[in-house]
């Protein structure tokens, strides 16, 4: 690495959150509240995070419209699953969930409600009653389809009330890292001046979100490119189960921007071509409530034998007419919206053209159910990291494994926010300390990403490698996967990496240089990429979101284990589910159908 | 397509001016926001903001054509050429489309912008019925987005003084709250020939939100508050 001779400013806070998401606003509550000095930086002012396009629900087991239990809302999440969430940590988010939900009506929340006045919750995907055995079971609270808007502005009000300190626009680039392995802060961008300052911290809480846009066709925003994932990978900790990409069952055709289940969860159904409603085929009981991955492959599959619709036959329909204009305008009013603005139709009238998209990843930074980073050490795999907690979609704790069901995201947001908080709290009030000293090196790997794009020409362009990495990805790691198609795309990232690695852009300047963002968003997002298609081409059965051709089925005996992949050397090691919730019996893994 | 958009960088530049582009858009560019990306990619050194592209975070507000609005929500095919874009009015410009919106939030945060509720909290959820609940309908869907607020004239002639109108809708949507247990001091908080009554009812607000709200039947109420509390 070269080194960079630059004075750089510092501050220091008792704990740095990056994120102002779902995640990152929920520790930074806790934080406050607890009256430690926090920072909280945002590369978007915090309502713009992506949390806001969240529009299902938020699934808690409150039993407000029928009989409901935790267990019940562990034993759908560890299905769906595939067996391969961490069974403590599901335990954990099932137990806190409505205590969760009802934290953040009293942060004020607008939830829709029943006539009695309490909490209205819809049905959604693989949520069921009875272990599996029964019947849906309505358990997304919601404020219409725009819960997470509701709920992201709610947090940020919050925050407003406890005098938050937010960095607004400012982008982190890398995590400080001393010889022992403890993490000191980061090191972050100031997007207006164009200058870099260290933010020291005792404890640094990443809540980045996710990186959708490794993928063409996808349901995330401009801003989800997995930089905390970069910063992580570069530091030298593992990134897990990153082969597992949620392909959601409804984006809309061409465009990618989603249509919630929770339309499906009103009564809206699929069909194909011939306008038969296909799901009652591959899914005889929850039909077009099974889970995504099931719905997702169902749809290809139909597709894939010429049932498409359309004039390439190319996506299926959503239908939702029979709803009603009343259900329709009460309930599903941005989904109307969105409907007639990306695919010209309006739902009370037509079905809307829809595709399996890309929408969330359930790998990422390994945590536990506290919030803490773990990597392996000294032969324990998961030794926490001192000083370093993720939380969000950026974090893999595992409560989703292979699948994630609808509404787990939102409620896992604000259960393993708050955990991670309260866990750098509790650790800052247990053991008062002094900043440790940060090493000399501390700001040279940010410094020097800075200084490759300050200096240097003729490098090829971001927004080229950028659609070739979408393209690729898109192509090799898709709803169905080949040994083939995985290997050639292997290769193809691995050069695609590289050259990420080496843009250039045409503006040097320093204030609001959004080029330069987007080169070291890049960055990260190739990191993803490259994780991504190595772990997926290693792992060789078909579990949940990964669907391979040439391992049709799921092999417990050689594959229920995380995937962990570090960026030194692409390398992939391995750890053990954890099979062992904390109070209850463990669910042994079965064959899954809905 | 032709775009005339409006440039500055403070480092380079003595003063804003107007660059001409012509952008080769696909089919499948459906809305302005695809030109704009595509317009990055040729000349890389444009600014400006953007996130979800579907017109729920409130990035890219900016004057298309001479109006307020989102970038991404914006059907190209209805665009004049032509296509003039400018930063949000009435706020300064960091750099090319993107404004500082201290000043906005500034208001936006002065008028208290959480449920205030001060009373035991029951172990569940504070009951609401949907009555009640539908009061908060056309009020808490705001993108803080600032089309509203900057198309304005009373906001451009005293941004620090007058709330504006995505203040005033926020301002009115925790006061409808009825979980919320301040009105009065609300009411007080606003009671000021500035802060709310700046509001001649120009209803340029209303014609430019991108999500269809009503600032000014907000502002309304509010004042209608006002009156029957002093009567
Ligand atoms: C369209 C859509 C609908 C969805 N609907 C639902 C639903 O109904 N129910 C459900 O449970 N889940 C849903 N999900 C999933 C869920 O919304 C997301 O997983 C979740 O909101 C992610 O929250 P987060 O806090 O982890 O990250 P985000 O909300 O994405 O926030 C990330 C934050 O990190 C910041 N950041 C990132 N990088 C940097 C950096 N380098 N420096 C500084 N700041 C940085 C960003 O500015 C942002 O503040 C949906 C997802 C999508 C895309
Ligand atoms: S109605 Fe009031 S707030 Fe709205 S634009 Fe006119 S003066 Fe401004
Ligand atoms: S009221 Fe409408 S225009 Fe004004 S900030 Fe809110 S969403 Fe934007
Ligand atoms: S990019 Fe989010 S509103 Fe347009």
């Amino acid at each position: 690495m070269s080194v960079v001779k630059h004075s750089i400013a510092k501050r220091s806070f008792d704990a740095v959150v990056v994120g102002a998401g779902g995640a990152g606003m929920r520790a930074a509550i806790q934080l406050a509240e607890a009256g430690l000095k926090v920072a909280v930086l945002s590369k978007v002012f915090p309502t713009r995070s992506h949390t806001v396009a969240a529009q299902g629900g938020i699934g808690a087991a409150l039993g407000n419209m029928e009989e409901d239990n935790w267990h019940w809302h562990m034993f759908d999440t560890v299905k769906g699953s595939d067996y391969l969430g961490d069974q403590d940590a599901i335990e954990f988010m099932c137990r806190m969930a409505p205590q969760a939900v009802y934290e953040l009506e009293h942060f004020g929340m607008p939830f829709d409600r029943n006539a009695d006045g309490t909490l209205y919750q819809r049905p959604f995907g693989g949520h069921l009653s009875q272990f599996g055995q029964g019947k849906p079971v309505r358990r997304s609270c919601a404020a219409a389809d725009r819960t997470g808007h509701a709920m992201l502005h709610t947090l940020y009000q919050r925050n407003v009330r406890q005098g938050t300190h937010f960095f607004v626009e400012w982008l982190a680039l890398d995590l400080i890292r001393d010889q022992h392995g403890d993490v000191l802060g980061v090191v972050a961008l100031e997007m207006e001046t164009g200058e870099a300052m260290i933010f020291q911290a005792k404890a640094t809480v990443l809540a980045t979100g996710g990186a959708g846009r490794i993928f063409e066709s996808s349901t995330n925003a401009f801003i989800n490119t997995g930089d905390g994932l970069g910063m992580v990978a570069r530091a030298g900790i593992p990134l897990e189960d990153m082969e597992f990409w949620q392909f959601h069952p409804t984006g809309v055709a061409g465009a990618g921007v989603l249509i919630t289940e929770g339309v499906r969860g009103e009564g809206g159904y699929l069909v194909n071509a011939n306008g038969e409603r296909f799901m009652e085929r591959y899914a005889p009981n929850a039909k077009d409530l099974a889970s995504r991955d099931v719905v997702s492959r169902s749809m290809d599959q139909e597709i894939k034998e010429g049932r498409g619709c359309g004039p390439h036959k190319d996506h299926v329909l959503l239908k939702l007419e029979h709803l009603g204009p009343e259900l329709i305008n009460s309930k599903l009013p941005s989904i109307r919206e969105i409907a007639i603005k990306f695919a010209n139709v309006d739902p009370i009238k037509e079905p809307i053209p829809v595709v399996p998209t890309c929408h969330y990843m359930m790998g990422g930074i390994p945590a536990n159910y506290y919030g803490q980073v773990v990597a392996q050490k000294d032969g324990n795999a998961n030794a926490p990291v001192p000083g370093l907690y993720a939380a969000g979609e950026c974090a893999c704790v595992s409560v989703h494994g292979a699948n994630r069901l609808g509404t787990n995201s939102l409620v896992d947001l604000l259960v393993f926010g708050r955990a991670a908080g309260e866990h750098v709290v509790e650790t800052i009030k247990r053991e008062p300390r002094a900043h440790k000293e940060l090493p000399a090196n501390a700001a040279d790997r940010a410094l020097s990403r800075l200084a490759r794009l300050e200096g240097g020409s003729g490098g090829e362009q971001v927004a080229q490698v950028a659609s070739d990495m979408r393209k690729t990805i898109q192509k090799h790691c898709g709803v169905f996967r080949t040994g083939t198609l995985l290997a050639e795309g292997v290769s193809k990232i691995r050069e695609i990496n590289a050259r990420a690695q080496r843009t250039t852009i045409a503006d040097k300047s320093k204030v609001f240089n959004t080029a330069r963002i987007e080169a070291l968003e890049l960055e990260n997002l190739a990191i993803v990429a490259e994780a991504t298609v190595v772990s997926a081409e290693a792992r060789k059965e078909s579990r949940g979101a990964q669907a391979r051709e040439d391992f049709k089925d799921r092999d417990d005996t050689n594959w229920l284990k995380h995937t962990l992949w570090y960026m030194q050397g692409s390398r992939l090691d391995y750890k053990e589910v954890n099979l062992k919730p904390l109070s209850v019996e463990s669910f042994k893994p079965k064959a899954r159908s809905y | 397509m032709k775009f005339r958009v409006y440039r500055y960088n403070p480092e380079k530049d003595a003063k804003p001016y107007m660059q001409d582009y012509d952008v080769p858009v696909a089919d499948t560019d459906r809305m302005l926001l695809d030109a704009i990306v595509k317009l990055k990619a040729l000349d890389d050194t444009l600014s400006f903001r953007r996130s979800c592209r579907e017109g729920v975070c409130g990035s890219d507000a900016m004057n298309i054509n001479g109006k307020n609005g989102l970038a991404c929500i914006t059907n190209l095919r209805e665009l004049k050429e032509p296509v003039v874009l400018r930063p949000l009015p009435g706020l300064p410009v960091i750099r090319d489309l993107i404004v500082d919106m201290t000043q906005f939030f500034k208001q936006y945060h002065s008028i208290k912008p959480y449920v205030v509720d001060d009373r035991p909290l029951p172990e569940k959820e504070r009951k609401q019925s949907p009555t009640e609940r539908a009061e908060l309908e056309g009020l808490y869907e705001c993108i803080l987005c600032a089309c509203c607020t900057t198309s304005c004239p009373s906001f451009w002639w005293n941004p620090d003084k007058f709330v504006g109108p995505a203040g005033l809708l926020q301002a009115y949507r925790f006061i409808a709250d009825s979980r919320d247990q301040v009105t009065a001091e609300r009411l007080d908080n606003l009671e000021d020939p500035y802060r709310l009554f700046r509001c001649h009812t120009i209803m340029n607000c209303v014609d430019v939100c991108p999500k269809g709200l009503n600032p000014s039947l907000a502002i309304s109420k509010i004042k209608e508050l006002m009156v029957k509390r002093t009567v």
